[in-house]
């Protein structure tokens, strides 16, 4: 009898887990009315729903947008011959596809030319990026959008396997977030490949970060509504030939990155950067500094606090250091900066066998202006090792 | 639009007079279920479904409404017989279920004034549904457009100006991204600040669909009246109307950080001295949302008159500049002090 209580129970479970009526819904790139059924099937899908994008190119005018849970968009590839959905003629909306449900899964599929940010997902809990494309397809130009993949403010995030090229911002920006994992992926041609800004609990690993403005970037900025970026590992990433020169409008965070710039760490406390592979940088292949614009936020931090910086390969950096001042440096110090860059204030601790050049401003409030570089060891005891970045079962085997 | 706005006269004094029960002509078991019909007609919200005989508990304005491409707008709120709504002490109204938020947009120089689409709130038990309607081509009922549209129409704003352009009838979620708190659906315009009851609403028709009507006193002011306060205070009406229903909290630009309401204080979360968060291409080269004493270096005036949809706010539902809403908030930031942040 208890057996058949437990049994009965566990069918309830898994009733509400998965409604029986789950289904596909295929959605064609054919037809006059090809866009309004694509924004219908994503309106009337229901949980546990997929919806199918078929081969071919939706040419969009408005927005996208998904706001029930537990829905799958998938399409039939991401290239030539897949699901593209170009948004080169459009007329609304700030981003291409904006996802505001939690337990999506994203696939296979190609959004091309928005005119703001590519995928936003905001409040998306357990939202999963799985090979994708975003590309702003004439390459680097100020005209482009901002954020290729772009998730904020959700709990569990994973990207995995996407392309991103040509962000004027970051290719792929994960914001005022927690529990992060960006991997496999590829970001280049944008002014930063990969940006997690204002986060707690991120890995960032396995992706090639190549021809950006700078590679990989970890963030903090004041007066937002999650602040206090800490805990993100950024580890086993080939982050390499960073020399798009700056194409962010003026007044953006990212737009103050200089060419050349391969891990970028900025007010954030407890980063590890490690088992790396960094390579013509011309600036630097890590850098480490305090956010030194103008603030009153009294909640804020603005300086780096436990940075370990450890068993990376360093190849060729520091030969073109794009900061003011930086060519003269470059000049009196044979030709070239050291690979690790870090302004003097906060704390770091640099275990690589390579040298480090302090900008020695003691502070934030210091101007640039009065730097006084100087070659420093920043050795020392690293605190514990963070531990691995988990996601819900159910993310990862979205991904299998 | 004098026809509408004459009816919907004519509908309040039948509400006031008749004792207030809406007619028997609304369909409130379609209005209290889940269904979606793919017709306007089906609810029985207009009297003989001509947009100019809304069958209303009754209609309202505001102080200072959402721009939305010079549409004219004729709201009314459908409240079932027997219950009653109550103001809360922040001023938002709690609506009971089965309750419709009715609003059409037309423009009095198009297609004769009549509407191109009506929205609906209904506050099911479920919660608040958006639901849009295009109005068909014969005008004698509207289509469910679930999936948004977008409808060419042409039109002169005050300054004689001649658009045309394709307006943005929202879909379903879009509807949803405005009127999103905390993720749910609630209503946006009728707040206690900022809503008006035609003087024709007599405390009779007040009493009979508000517990508290005494809450109900606008005090915001309208935007383009300067009779009606301070240039600050329209500037903050006009964001608070226009801007606020994502710049709060709890809603969709939450994560900027930006928050404009009514109620917020005028520092750097509201743009003053706030530097460019995810605004992309949206900051126009700027380093503040709002440059006391220099609008022309104020990316909020950037994004209100740009219409790229990578820069253009709001983001949703605006294919024309607000001249007349920028002017004014030009003129506010102009006239603060240049060591204001």
């Amino acid at each position: 009898m208890r057996f058949h209580v437990l049994s009965l129970a566990a069918a309830m479970v898994a009733v509400a887990a998965s409604p029986a009526a789950a289904k596909t819904i295929n959605v064609s790139a054919e037809g006059a009315d090809a866009n309004e059924k694509l924004q219908e099937a994503l309106i009337l899908a229901e949980p546990g729903d997929v919806v199918q994008l078929g081969a071919g190119t939706w040419t969009l005018t408005d927005g996208l947008s998904l706001d029930v849970d537990n829905v799958t968009l998938r399409g039939a590839g991401t290239g030539e011959g897949g699901s593209i959905l170009d948004f080169s003629g459009q007329q609304g909306a700030g981003e291409g596809l904006l996802v505001t449900s939690d337990d999506v899964l994203l696939a296979n599929f190609a959004v091309l030319n928005t005119r703001g940010d590519g995928i936003k997902s905001k409040g998306a809990d357990r939202i999963v990026y799985n090979e994708l494309r975003v590309e702003w397809t004439a390459g680097p130009k100020e005209t482009n959008g901002a954020y290729g993949i772009y998730p904020v403010e959700s709990q569990d995030v994973l990207i995995d396997s996407v392309y991103v090229r040509g962000a004027s911002d970051a290719g792929i920006y994960v914001g005022q977030s927690r529990n992060i994992v960006v991997r496999d992926s590829i970001a280049t041609e944008n002014v930063a490949g990969i940006e997690i800004e204002n986060c707690f609990d991120a890995d960032v690993h396995d992706n090639i970060a190549t021809k950006n403005t700078g590679g990989i970037l970890v963030f903090d900025l004041p007066n937002l509504p999650q602040q206090g970026g800490h805990n993100v590992r950024v580890f086993d990433n080939v982050v390499s030939d960073n020399s798009t020169p700056n194409f962010a409008p003026k007044g953006n965070i990212v737009a103050s990155v200089p060419t050349g710039t391969g891990v970028l760490v900025m007010a954030n406390r407890n980063v590890e950067v490690f088992d790396n592979v960094f390579e013509d940088n011309g600036t630097a292949n890590v850098m480490i500094v305090g956010y030194r614009y103008d603030q009153k936020d009294p909640k804020y931090q603005p300086l780096p606090r436990q940075i370990v910086v450890r068993d990376n390969a360093h190849g060729k950096a520091g030969f073109a250091p794009a900061f003011p001042g930086g060519a003269e440096i470059a000049a009196a110090m044979g030709g070239a900066i050291p690979p690790v860059l870090w302004d003097g204030a906060g704390d770091a601790i640099v275990l690589d066998d390579v040298g480090v050049l302090s900008l020695g401003l003691p502070d934030v409030t210091t101007p640039q202006s009065e730097a006084k570089p100087v070659p420093v060891k920043l050795g020392g005891t690293p605190p514990p090792a963070l531990p691995a970045i988990v996601l819900p079962e159910g993310m990862e085997a979205k991904v299998q | 639009m004098k026809r509408i706005a004459a009816a919907l006269i004519a509908a309040l004094l039948c509400a006031s007079a008749g004792g207030g029960a809406a007619p028997a002509a609304v369909d409130q078991a379609l209005i209290e279920g889940s269904a979606m019909p793919a017709k306007l007609s089906a609810f029985g919200l207009f009297a003989g479904n001509d947009p100019a005989r809304p069958v209303a508990s009754f209609a309202y304005t505001l102080r200072t409404p959402l721009f939305s491409d010079y549409a004219e707008k004729h709201r009314f709120v459908s409240i079932p017989a027997g219950k009653r709504a109550t103001v809360l002490a922040d001023g938002t109204v709690d609506f009971p279920v089965g309750t419709v938020i009715v609003k059409s947009f037309g423009w009095p120089d198009f297609n004769e004034g009549r509407p191109v689409e009506t929205r609906l709130l209904i506050h099911r038990a479920s919660g608040w549904v958006a639901l849009p309607y295009i109005w068909d081509a014969d005008g004698k009922d509207a289509s469910l457009a679930i999936a948004g549209r977008r409808v060419p129409v042409a039109f002169k704003s005050p300054d004689g100006t001649a658009h045309a352009i394709q307006y943005g009838v929202p879909n379903r979620n879009q509807c949803k991204e405005c009127h999103s708190r905390a993720g749910t659906i609630v209503p946006i315009g009728p707040k206690a600040r900022n809503l008006v009851l035609a003087d024709t609403v007599g405390a009779d028709t007040r009493a009979l669909y508000f517990t508290n009507p005494a809450a109900l006193k606008p005090v915001m002011p309208r935007w383009d009246d300067p009779a009606s306060g301070t240039l600050q205070d329209r500037a903050r009406a006009y964001l608070e109307a226009n801007c606020a229903h994502c710049h709060n909290p709890e809603g969709s630009a939450s994560n900027s950080g930006l928050f404009l309401r009514w109620t917020d204080p005028v520092g750097v979360n509201y743009g003053i001295g706030k530097r460019p968060t995810a605004a992309g291409r949206g900051s126009g080269g700027m380093d503040f949302a709002i440059q006391p004493g220099d609008p022309d270096h104020s990316f909020l005036i950037y994004r209100l008159e740009s219409l790229d949809p990578g820069i253009a706010m709001p983001e949703l539902g605006r294919s024309t500049v607000h001249k007349e809403g920028a002017a004014l908030l030009r003129e506010w930031i102009a006239a603060m002090p240049k060591d204001a942040h």
